[in-house]
């Protein structure tokens, strides 16, 4: 097991007012993603438990890519997984943002 | 915490334990209890190199079923396949607690359980094998003081072990094709028994001895409903108003119909013996039926009965 942590700045605010959503399952092949909305308006920040050990190059890479594309300023993550793919991970990332962007 | 999820995929199969809330309470209407920002999670797992989940695999909480207030608690049967450990048995166990202390005192009409589990988690056993028993225990205590608890099951992985022993301490048992019930599973029986005895790579077998067919048509299970969780609400609306009360009678009816049941089939071995010896029709075919046609058969003589 691992953890690790992914800072990030980037320009935009994620949309919404939700306070917090969580998406996924911890279970193999598959994560859980809690997010909250916690930070200011440019940073996010992404905390990673995961049960296989020796890819963080790789989570990093991705969470990269997810700062610059999803734009989720403002938002704190925390990931559980199982030993979900990086596309799954990208998924799952994503479709927290969404989650948050939600009309409530 | 609440509706934060959409419902993508209506089938109680496919959804995860907070979809299938979301889909079988009125909409918007449930308030999660101890939720996973809360990172209520399992103090024992990483001792296994295991990464927890932050509800620790159950959601618990409170919403509106048609015009009711109801408890319900939901197990996500994909994370550690459902099992109870010691805080997930302790929300379970807390939810029916809170159910019980406010009987006559504003609180739900009803607890719904939807179970989807292996039964205890080996990774904290004791603990898990404690909050069974107490839960069972809560369950008698909720029934006793007036308040029916159904259970929900048709989930991936079923409602085994203790988790089996719970739905059927429950006042009404609601399955769909995929349900399993029972309390050793089938890797269980083969490991202590032998292959010879039970093959548990035999699905059809499998669903043959504790799938939701063979419990629906002797009885036990109340209600078969196709899959998807619109079909779960329906019948949990209908059911909450015929609950039968928890009493000396109802038990007591219970106790002689599972008597007759093993008078009558006790020496069966395997369930189409039961429907041919039940006068079922075409007793072979019964898997292969779809669930309108499969609903068309007669139960077998007493399993469609008021106990539990």
């Amino acid at each position: 097991m691992e953890h690790f942590q992914v800072n990030g700045k980037v320009n935009r605010k994620a949309g919404g007012d939700r306070h917090q959503a969580i998406t996924g399952v911890n279970a193999s092949g598959n994560l859980e993603v809690l997010v909250e909305r916690v930070l200011p308006d440019h940073e996010c920040q992404v905390n990673v438990t995961t049960a296989v050990n020796g890819f963080r190059a790789i989570w990093e890479a991705v969470i990269e890519e997810f700062f610059k594309r999803g734009a989720p300023g403002g938002l704190r993550f925390w990931i559980n997984d199982g030993g979900a793919r990086p596309d799954t991970v990208s998924l799952r990332l994503m479709q927290s943002v969404r989650l948050m962007e939600i009309e409530s | 915490m609440s509706n934060l999820t959409q419902v993508y995929e209506a089938q109680w199969y496919e959804a995860s334990a907070r979809e299938r809330i979301a889909g079988l309470l009125n909409a918007n209407s449930f308030i999660e209890f101890f939720g996973p920002e809360r990172r209520t999670m399992s103090p024992h797992l990483a001792q296994f190199d295991l990464t927890g989940a932050f509800d620790d695999g159950i959601v618990v909480g409170r919403g509106r079923l048609a015009g009711k207030e109801v408890f319900v608690a939901a197990q996500e049967g994909r994370f550690l396949g459902g099992a109870f450990g010691e805080v997930h048995g302790a929300k379970l166990l807390g939810l029916l607690r809170a159910a019980r202390d406010g009987a006559g005192r504003g609180g739900p009409s009803a607890v719904l359980l939807l179970l989807d589990t292996g039964g205890v988690r080996l990774q904290e056993a004791n603990a898990g094998e404690l909050a069974i028993s107490e839960i069972i225990h809560a369950i008698v205590q909720v029934r006793s003081a007036g308040i029916p608890v159904l259970a929900l099951v048709g989930g991936r992985s079923g409602a085994f072990g203790g988790g089996g022993i719970i739905t059927a301490c429950c006042s009404r048992i609601i399955v769909s094709q995929h349900g399993r019930v029972s309390v050793s599973g089938p890797e269980v029986i083969e490991t202590n028994k032998g292959v010879e005895e039970f093959d548990a790579k035999d699905r059809a077998l499998v669903w043959r001895v504790c799938g939701a067919r063979t419990r629906y048509l002797s009885g036990g299970t109340d209600r078969y409903v196709k899959g998807a969780i619109e079909d779960y609400r329906e019948a949990a609306i209908t059911l909450i108003e015929h609950a039968p009360p928890f009493a000396l009678a109802t038990l007591t009816a219970e106790q002689q119909r599972l008597t007759e049941r093993l008078r009558r089939f006790g020496d069966c071995r395997d369930a189409p013996e039961i429907w041919r010896k039940a006068g079922v029709p075409e007793p072979e075919r019964i898997a292969d039926l779809t669930d309108d046609v499969f609903l068309t058969i007669q139960r077998i003589k007493g399993a469609d009965h008021d106990a539990r």
